[in-house]
């Protein structure tokens, strides 16, 4: 086994098995966390590659790129692993967790706006796995995500980082 | 605006030019079709009470009357960007499609690369790169708030860009919206002529030169490079195209572009151009109501 090497893009191996850097997630353990845990179908993520760069900081990529690969970004971070639970980003989130169907909490106008600001809030209705939840509103007809919440003693607490929180 | 009645042989109406200089501009937004059809982002602003106008040359790009575009639900969910109107005609004019590579080679903040990959249906490879690291990370914020997962970020010299970092060895498409003198953005930024010069376009021109040759090297025979700037200056413009022509394997091709506009320059102060430069286009301030602007497509040829 090698090390991580935090610098630069690592492709995630297909498979447990074909893991060769310590503590590094597959592709498979992340396509079923999103489903076992959101529900969100694995073909959702056919087009698309799995990269880590950083401790844990997952990558989701559509574009063409050789492994390993030093440049400054691909697509979006979309999970933190190497800790003991996995965290989804709120940007992954509001890209693909309109596909999600499990802990999805949704929101009225009101918590909705409080999650946006990053607010914690007591929400007693939540009657699902505590832990990382969507958190959703209905906006022009449809429910839209809007971020990642930590849901634990009856009380959401928003994840939306601070640089992407609005008063609205 | 002293510095602009250079332009006065130039520009048709030049009163009504300058007048629109001094008139501030409202706030444009950019539907991002990554995150939302156009249809959903027009009925979540109605829902939100947000009065808007869709520009009649592209239904993507909306002029909206608020005060603070950024504190709304759609620009919270990605559904829509805020970017100058004339800022959206590059990519349009460049065409992108889906499953291609396309370099944007001065890409922060990321309005016209994000752009792009939406224009691609977010598949294929968007190549953002751009020379200035603090700039990067609003790269970086932008491309991730508006879910393009088909952008690859590089912080390099476009100059003398190196594609050893990826598997394929030419774009088929490249913008170079270039750093300019921004005489064209003086409507959303009265300083835009604080530090105006001619040496300023002089040292300015040689960059510019120096990224759309690069930018034609890096695109395959029969590729498109699109050249742009929020600028008049026929030194950073005309004679920026004139320069690559001579240099480099291209032709300057047409495009249809339904925003009124005039044509490019073929000669500017003792300089002649290549009649081929007609087919650019200058976007003034009074033409249409908006910033200015200068785009110009490029076929690279064998």
């Amino acid at each position: 086994m090698s090390e991580n090497d935090g610098q630069r893009f690592d492709r995630l191996p297909a498979t447990p098995a074909e893991r060769i850097v310590e503590g590094r997630v597959s592709r498979e353990e992340v396509v079923d966390y999103f489903e076992d845990r959101f529900g969100i179908p694995p073909e959702t993520f056919a087009d698309y590659t799995f990269w880590e760069k950083g401790a844990g900081k997952i990558w989701i990529y559509a574009g063409e790129a050789p492994t390993p690969l030093e440049i400054e970004a691909i697509g979006m971070t979309c999970l933190r692993t190497r800790q003991e639970h996995w965290k989804p980003t709120t940007d992954f989130v509001q890209r693909f967790g309109g596909r999600a169907t499990d802990c999805v909490i949704e929101l009225d106008s009101e918590e909705a706006r409080a999650f946006a600001t990053g607010e914690d809030q007591e929400i007693e209705r939540w009657d699902g796995d505590w832990g990382y939840l969507i958190g959703a509103h209905e906006i022009a007809g449809d429910l839209e995500p809007i971020g990642i919440g930590l849901y634990v003693h009856g009380e959401l607490r928003s994840m939306v980082p601070k640089g992407r929180q609005r008063e609205l | 605006m002293e510095p602009l009645e250079r332009y006065r042989p130039i520009i048709d109406d030049f009163d009504a030019f300058l007048e629109a200089c001094e008139r501030p501009l409202g706030n444009a937004a950019r539907v991002n079709t990554i995150k939302a059809s156009v249809e959903r982002t027009l009925e979540a602003l109605e829902e939100e009470g947000l009065a808007y106008e869709q520009a009649d040359w592209n239904p993507r790009v909306l002029r909206l009357e608020t005060g603070s575009p950024g504190s709304t639900w759609t620009s919270f969910h990605g559904f829509t960007h805020g970017q100058e109107e004339v800022s959206a005609v590059p990519p349009v004019v460049l065409d992108p499609r889906p499953g291609e590579r396309v370099w944007d080679s001065c890409a922060a903040p990321g309005g016209k690369a994000t752009q792009i990959a939406a224009l691609m249906g977010d598949e294929g490879t968007v190549v953002a790169n751009d020379n200035n690291l603090g700039r990067i990370s609003a790269l970086r914020f932008n491309a991730e708030r508006l879910g393009a997962t088909s952008l690859a970020v590089t912080n390099a010299d476009a100059r003398n860009y190196s594609l050893n970092r990826f598997d394929f060895d030419e774009f088929d498409r490249a913008l170079v919206d270039a750093p300019c003198t921004c005489e064209g953005t003086i409507r959303k930024n009265p300083d835009a002529l604080d530090n105006w010069s001619e040496g300023a376009i002089a040292s300015v021109s040689g960059v510019q030169k120096g990224i759309l040759r690069r930018a034609i090297q890096a695109t395959r025979e029969g590729g498109t490079v699109v050249y742009s700037t929020c600028t008049f200056a026929p030194e950073e413009n005309e004679a920026v195209v004139q320069h690559v022509l001579e240099e480099e394997d291209c032709r300057v091709v047409d495009f249809d572009l339904d925003l009124e506009h005039s044509p490019g320059l073929t000669e500017w102060d003792g300089d002649e151009y290549d009649a081929s430069l007609e087919r650019a286009a200058r976007i003034y301030p009074h033409q249409n109501d908006t910033g200015g602007f200068f785009v110009a497509k490029l076929e690279v040829t064998a």
